[in-house]
């Protein structure tokens, strides 16, 4: 016996063999590295801010670079109700959206639909706030705002949420254009396990006379309840990390004096974008870093349950990604 | 469904006649349900294409008055003075060009990683788990990161500093696409090449990388289109530049940061400018996403 018994061969291996398989680690292990090194870096930057306020900063309202007076809830609130109005508008619409591509659509037209869609996901967040602050802001103000504030604005409670000037900059169009933005995210994954439940399922309940709707509310979508939450999460990410697009129209207004949907206001990101490049170093560089923790933090958690909700769903399944 | 005469033994049929009635009201009702529900769904996709259409028409429209020769060949102008997007258009093109040289290497080689070394250990989980966080992660934070470990500590924004932050902005998605389309080789093509002698090196690149090219370029393309609309990341990294230069250790201009600025002046010249720019960008980004859905259909 002169060669070498094969275990032994594929275990040393040739030395490009062991180098391509460093490489391959390290590349592997640098994608780890980078989640750390955000996390170290913000906080190391952030931290006499952090020192300063503690978890305070989560609950001042007092923005004031002057006088170096910092507390981020102006624009924590800013980002979390956006994002709410943007998924109380996206869910129910990227549901629709993918009931009609599962269910509904012709065969011919399903891909042509669906690669439409995905498009608008595709369009950069620029344009959205571009379009959003030079062509829908004025015509929402005008054809929205207006008439609702003239409707509402006698009613007590309903009032308070449409007053402040309706000039088509605010909560609202920024929660409007984050919906927009954020549909193609939820309705892809939603049709996408709608597709996973199994064809036996839904052709009994067909079989048993179920309409279209009753099969989808009662079999596909207890079915794939995990999945559909995990669509909304990740969603729900993307829209509180999003920043070009609401930037444009929140109105970057650091006051929260009153719940109107009108009112400008601002958000995490939109306050960064606008005044890092500009904030000396020092206590408000510092806050801003503490702000973009926060923002962080939050999209990590949200992302993190998305992600082990859809891997939930698929180990159901038995399907591999 | 004969109206039934009532007759002295006719209290049942009466009463089968009133269960048929309430049997029929049933079904009319779930179907009209159902149909309210279709309606509402061909509502919400007539919805959603709605905006895809008027952001894409106004693009075109406003986008295309404002585009001139002068747009492509001269510099970004002052407030209310002639002028063109070249810098910017160049920046971009620049850094875009580089990240993607920097970024694709490593996410192909640790999607290889991931599909071809370890596909179960416990490194495997957390890099796919760390990683569908990264792909979705405010790319504003990548900005913060880049600003506090580069532009600090070289104490000028610049374009080294915009093209590592675009570069971390590819590697995500580049992995994402490499491992699936990797795993989607079958295994036979492997073993195969194993069984001939190669060594795994060469197994990986010349088999099973080179069966799965098409995908892997898709990819690199998607992460492309992705980067070359990314703003927020070049904010605080590049910065911009009212003039013309390829040194990437100054601040280089771009043409999503531009837009930015052009687009919240009052300016009218300057917001000429920034919708041309937008037609530009978005030209590039959806002719880009369209070649890739091309090149991965043409594979199947």
């Amino acid at each position: 016996m002169t060669n070498h018994p094969p275990v032994k061969t594929a275990r040393s291996g040739p030395l490009a063999d062991r180098i391509f398989g460093w490489l391959a680690k390290g590349a592997a292990l640098l994608t780890l590295g980078m989640l750390l090194a955000i996390l170290i870096s913000l906080t190391i930057s952030a931290w006499p801010a952090i020192d300063r306020y503690g978890l305070g900063f989560l609950a001042s309202t007092t923005w004031d670079p002057v006088k170096e007076e910092f507390g981020g809830l102006v624009m924590i609130y800013g980002t979390l109700m956006t994002s709410l109005i943007a998924l109380l508008i996206a869910v129910p619409v990227s549901f629709g959206i993918a009931l009609f591509l599962t269910e509904l659509s012709p065969a011919w037209l399903k891909r042509p639909l669906g690669t439409a869609i995905e498009l608008l996901a595709a369009i950069p967040s620029i344009v959205y706030g571009m379009w959003g602050l030079l062509v829908f802001g004025p015509l929402l103000a005008t054809y929205v705002q207006q008439p609702l504030q003239a409707a509402l604005s006698d009613v007590p409670y309903l009032g308070a949420f449409v007053s402040g000037p309706p000039v088509g900059i605010g909560i609202l169009s920024a929660g409007i254009i984050l919906a927009i933005m954020i549909i193609p995210f939820i309705a892809a994954v939603m049709r996408d396990v709608f597709e996973v439940t199994p064809a036996l399922l839904r052709e009994s309940a067909y079989g048993l006379g179920a309409t279209t709707w009753e099969v989808v509310a009662t079999v596909v979508l207890p079915y794939t309840k995990a999945g559909v939450i995990g669509g909304i999460m990740l969603g729900l990410g993307r829209a509180i990390g999003e920043t070009m697009a609401v930037t444009f129209v929140i109105g970057n207004f650091n006051q929260l004096d009153s719940l109107s949907l009108f009112q400008a206001a601002n958000s995490i990101t939109s306050a960064l974008a606008n005044e890092f490049a500009e904030a000396g170093a020092g206590l408000h560089q510092a806050a801003l870093m503490y702000l973009g923790l926060v923002l962080f933090f939050i999209t990590f958690v949200v992302l993190s349950l998305s992600k082990v909700l859809l891997s939930q769903l698929r180990k159901g399944e038995g399907v591999k990604t | 469904m004969s109206a039934s005469e009532p007759t002295p033994t006719g209290e049942f049929l009466l009463q089968a006649q009133a269960h048929e009635q309430a049997r029929l009201a049933r079904y009319a009702q779930r179907k009209r349900v159902n149909r309210v529900a279709l309606s509402l769904s061909l509502l919400a996709m007539a919805f959603g294409l709605f905006w895809l259409f008027w952001i894409l028409i106004e693009t075109i429209v406003l986008g295309f008055g404002g585009l001139a020769l002068d747009t492509l060949t001269q510099m970004t102008p002052p407030p209310n003075d002639a002028g063109g997007l070249a810098n910017a258009i160049y920046g971009s093109f620049l850094m875009v060009l580089l990240a993607t040289f920097v970024g694709t290497p490593i996410g192909v080689m640790a999607g290889i990683y991931l599909a071809e070394f370890d596909t179960r250990g416990w490194l495997a989980t957390v890099t796919r788990f760390v990683n569908d966080i990264l792909l979705s992660a405010p790319s504003i934070v990548i900005g913060l990161f880049v600003y506090a470990v580069v532009v600090t500590r070289f104490r000028s924004f610049s374009g080294y500093a915009g093209v590592i932050a675009l570069a971390l902005i590819v590697i995500p998605v580049v992995i994402r696409t490499t491992e699936n389309m990797l795993q989607l080789v079958p295994a036979g093509l492997r073993e195969a090449a194993y069984a001939l002698g190669a060594p795994k090196w060469k197994v990986v690149i010349s088999i099973t990388l080179k069966a799965a090219r098409s995908g892997v370029v898709t990819g690199v393309l998607l992460a492309v289109a992705r980067i070359a609309g990314e703003t927020a990341p070049l904010l605080f990294t590049a910065l911009s530049n009212q003039f013309w230069t390829s040194s990437l250790s100054e601040p280089m201009a771009s043409l999503p940061v531009t837009i930015f600025k052009f687009a919240m002046s009052p300016y009218e010249n300057w917001q000429k400018l920034a919708w041309a720019g937008v037609f530009i960008i978005t030209l590039a980004v959806l002719g880009l996403n369209i070649l890739a859905r091309v090149l991965t259909r043409s594979r199947n």
